[in-house]
């Protein structure tokens, strides 16, 4: 196709791709997601010509890559700016002024959110929730964390981002928080592992089963029953795979997890590995933790070098690219195997049709923490922790307007009181406004939830969704109203576009959600948005759908004043939209010299991270 | 279903099972010849004991199933599809959806101030035109294209979500894809986005003597 313009310079330059693609060809299609990763890393972007490379190489159709390449947010198929800064916008980071953050920086640089400056030297884009909500506001500079950035002192952090670490329990997190990687060797020899390997397959399975442990992502099915499920489909190879794809806004204890104590999670995938017989292991990991890949790595190459990790069972780490609904687990196969993240029909459930067709065992990151402690413990013991229906530690992730946000493990059926206290209550004195509770796809609670038990089964009758053990704390005098606007700006930006309720239901909600946050609601907005509600809630095909309405559904119960316009008029700030997907970049015309009066947060304040302190409570 | 026992054959779905029963389930992406994907979730159904609506093009019978093909909640969803659709694209060329709005009593200007997907016809090859206004993204164009028939992925996905759009690789004009003309995707568009460049010639107002001179004129200057 573009042969013919190939120049010299085009052709020497490409040779680096070649080589930077090589270890994958042998994947095919499924090498497609790392090859536009390492083009990405080379060029900056992938051009027309690099996309031929790479669909040659790997024997894509053309088209397919194109495909790819627009589905997910962080790939790029124009030239960006050569340094990447990405401003979290979503809630936790809106409540610390990230709409503030994001507009200094842009006219700092003299260009609007999603253009790169004249010279292609920055690229400056509002960014889905990044997953440091309790260090807002929140950037991913590049591939690092930039974190507690503060206008007005021109302080941030930079750098490996620090784990705060709470609660009354030290079980999954026990090895998190004290600011640096577990080494194998501070974690120890993987003795789960060895006495899983002294049980038979299906007496680990059903050690699994007894403990009563549910996935921690956000579904809470059984895990015993998926592993039970994946051990006796027919088919091989079986896989073992482990859902990093945080990106539920609000959300970030899978991050502590990974980047804190990674061989757990490794020592989870193996047991699963050996209950189920698999012989493959993925870690799908989000696109926006880039720092956490190479700690992943190094783990790996440790687990590989001690014998854990051999040729019948090794485990590969794969790299999203910003797509919410890879998390969900169809979706996040058909991203492994180099496709558009979109999600599949089911049944067939992924137990006998995961990844490449296979019988594959899908965990959270949280969820396979438990695995080596169930299996130490014994089920029986683990059981002692939390309730009888709710059984053993979780991890909240308490972020927005609380004195001291964090990771917080807590055993199952402490009330919401407690842990705000914990979190040592709504910060600057001020009173509870609400709580979004499990996440975007969750639901509001206010004051009168405040001693709801946090199980699962308290949780339901309160018609809370636990979720991914997201508490976001509004104060109140926080105008719940932008925080709606932004729930339908998050859902309209990451609905896969599959199916119409979600496709179309969420573009709806987004703009009548932006009416509510401007006060300009039309009559029968309440009506319009209560049918799109029920419509996506009720009819789409995959989790996202049927959950995009939940929160504001909940809110027009705890709040119908807010949306029929009969409620006072508040004009609330425009919620900034993250990168149009079909949108073109649009350079900056100006090219003026970017001196502003304005303060760019300077290197000069990084906050050494030998300085840093680790903060454990 | 709807309250009438009805017997059909094991592993008949839904849809299949209604429509040999005379029960009609209205469809928009479904289509025979077209792996079904339950994409316009139109066809959605509520079964007894299922917490959500299921799309009767892919979901099976099972013994003893007790399925409304028109519950309200059955009709709130397809009457919020449908008036969706409406405020999202052109669908002047799809009678049978504007027939199942008037049947569903959806309207049309249901949700105002809504953002449309609007984009120029592309008129690049002598076989096609291709008019994305029209597009409900039933995706049968892209799978005839593809595994469904002819194998030739020409053509693929823009964007995501809302902003969703067929296209080709970079979007380049189709003489310049892989495209071999088979006009399949032709044969499944069923809103007229993808209508064959006669047609098209026809609608504007050309007489077919014209257009055929339009025809005889390219001849002759390629003989040149």
């Amino acid at each position: 196709m573009s042969d013919t313009d190939t120049s010299p310079s085009l052709s020497a330059s490409l040779a680096s791709l070649q080589s930077a693609i090589e270890p994958y060809l042998p994947l095919g299609r499924s090498g497609l997601m790392p090859a536009l990763h390492a083009a990405q890393q080379i060029y900056g972007w992938i051009s027309e010509p690099v996309a031929t490379e790479i669909a040659k190489s790997l024997r894509v159709p053309l088209a397919d890559v194109h495909g790819v390449i627009e589905f997910y947010s962080m790939f790029y198929n124009e030239p960006m700016g050569k340094k990447f800064v990405r401003v979290c916008t979503d809630q936790a980071c809106a409540l610390k002024g990230a709409d503030g953050l994001l507009n200094h920086l842009c006219a700092h640089h003299e260009i609007k959110p999603g253009q790169t400056t004249p010279d292609g030297g920055t690229t400056i884009e509002a960014s889905p929730c990044l997953g440091l909500c309790e260090q807002a506001p929140a950037i991913l500079y590049g591939d690092e964390a930039e974190t507690n950035v503060n206008l007005k002192s021109g302080l941030y952090e930079l750098g490996r981002p620090r784990s705060i670490v709470g609660g009354s329990l030290r079980m999954l997190t026990v090895n998190c928080g004290n600011g640096s990687t577990t080494s194998l060797k501070e974690y120890g020899e993987y003795a789960a592992l060895k006495k899983a390997r002294e049980m038979k397959r299906e007496d680990v399975i059903n050690e699994v089963k007894a403990s009563g442990l549910v996935g921690r992502g956000g579904a809470a099915f059984p895990m015993g029953v998926k592993w039970e499920g994946t051990s006796k489909a027919e088919g091989s190879p079986k896989y073992v795979i482990c859902n990093a794809d945080e990106s539920e806004p609000g959300t970030f204890k899978d991050r502590i997890l990974l980047l804190d104590d990674p061989h757990r999670i490794i020592e989870g995938m193996t047991i699963a590995a050996y209950a189920i017989g698999a012989s493959k292991g993925f870690i799908y990991i989000r696109g926006e933790y880039p720092y956490i890949v190479p700690v992943l790595e190094n783990a790996l190459d440790e687990a590989r070098g001690a014998g854990y990790l051999t040729e019948d069972f090794d485990i590969e780490i794969r790299v999203g690219a910003g797509a919410y609904i890879c998390g969900e687990e169809t979706a996040l196969f058909e991203s492994i195997e180099g496709k558009r993240g979109f999600p599949r029909v089911k049944p067939p459930f992924p137990t006998t049709f995961g990844v490449f067709g296979k019988p594959t065992a899908i965990n959270n990151v949280e969820t396979l923490c438990n695995v080596p402690l169930i299996v130490s413990m014994g089920a029986a013991e683990y059981r002692k922790i939390g309730t009888e229906k709710s059984p053993g530690p979780k991890l909240f992730c308490v972020s927005g307007d609380v004195t001291r946000p964090g990771v917080y493990e807590v055993p199952f059926g402490v009330t919401l009181r407690e842990l705000l206290d914990m979190a040592g209550g709504v910060a600057d004195k001020k009173n509870l406004g609400a709580v979004l509770f499990g996440g975007a796809a969750g639901a509001f609670a206010t004051s009168a939830h405040l001693d709801v038990k946090l199980t699962f089964e308290d949780l339901r009758a309160a018609g809370l969704p636990l979720g991914s053990g997201v508490v976001m704390v509004f104060d109140e005098t926080r105008d719940m109203r932008d925080a709606f606007a932004r729930l339908g700006h998050f859902f309209a930006h990451e609905s896969c576009g599959k199916c119409y309720p979600c496709q179309m239901g969420t573009q709806r909600q987004m703009e009548i959600l932006n009416r509510v946050a401007a006060g300009e609601t039309l009559e029968g907005d309440l009506a319009r948005l209560q049918d799109v509600g029920w419509t996506m809630t009720d009819a789409s095909l995959c989790g996202l759908g049927q959950t995009a309405a939940s929160a504001v559904l909940s809110a027009i119960k705890l709040w119908p004043e807010m949306f029929d316009g009969s409620g006072k008029k508040q004009v609330a700030k425009k919620v900034i939209r993250t990168k149009a997907r079909s949108g073109k970049k649009i350079v900056a015309k100006k090219s003026k010299p970017k001196v502003k009066a304005g303060k760019k947060p300077s290197k000069k304040a990084v906050v050494k991270k030998s300085a840093r302190k680790t903060t454990r409570r | 279903m709807d309250g009438q026992p009805i017997s059909v054959e094991q592993g008949a779905t839904i849809l299949k099972a209604a429509q040999q029963n005379g029960i009609d389930i209205p469809t928009i992406c479904w289509h025979a010849a077209t792996t079904s994907n339950a994409l316009c979730r139109i066809c959605v159904v509520e079964v007894e004991g299922q917490r959500l609506l299921q799309p009767a093009c892919i979901v099976k019978v099972a013994q003893d199933m007790k399925v409304q093909t028109k519950s309200e909640r059955v009709k709130r969803a397809r009457r919020t599809i449908l008036e969706m659709l409406a405020s999202t694209m052109d669908l002047s060329d799809a009678p049978a959806i504007l027939t199942m709005m008037e049947e569903y009593g959806a309207s049309a200007g249901r949700f105002p101030h809504a953002e449309r997907r609007e984009s120029e016809i592309k008129d690049d090859n002598p076989m096609y035109i291709r008019d994305y206004s029209k597009c409900l993204l039933c995706w049968r164009c892209v799978q005839v294209c593809a595994d469904d028939a002819q194998y030739v992925n020409a053509i693929n996905f823009n964007g995501r979500g809302f902003e969703t759009q067929i296209g080709t690789f970079f979007d380049k004009t189709i003489p310049e894809t892989t495209c071999v003309l088979c006009g399949q995707c032709v044969g499944v568009c069923p809103t007229g986005a993808l209508k064959p460049k006669r047609e098209y010639l026809l609608e504007q107002g050309m007489s077919p003597s014209e257009i055929s001179v339009m025809n005889t004129g390219r001849k002759q200057r390629k003989a040149k």
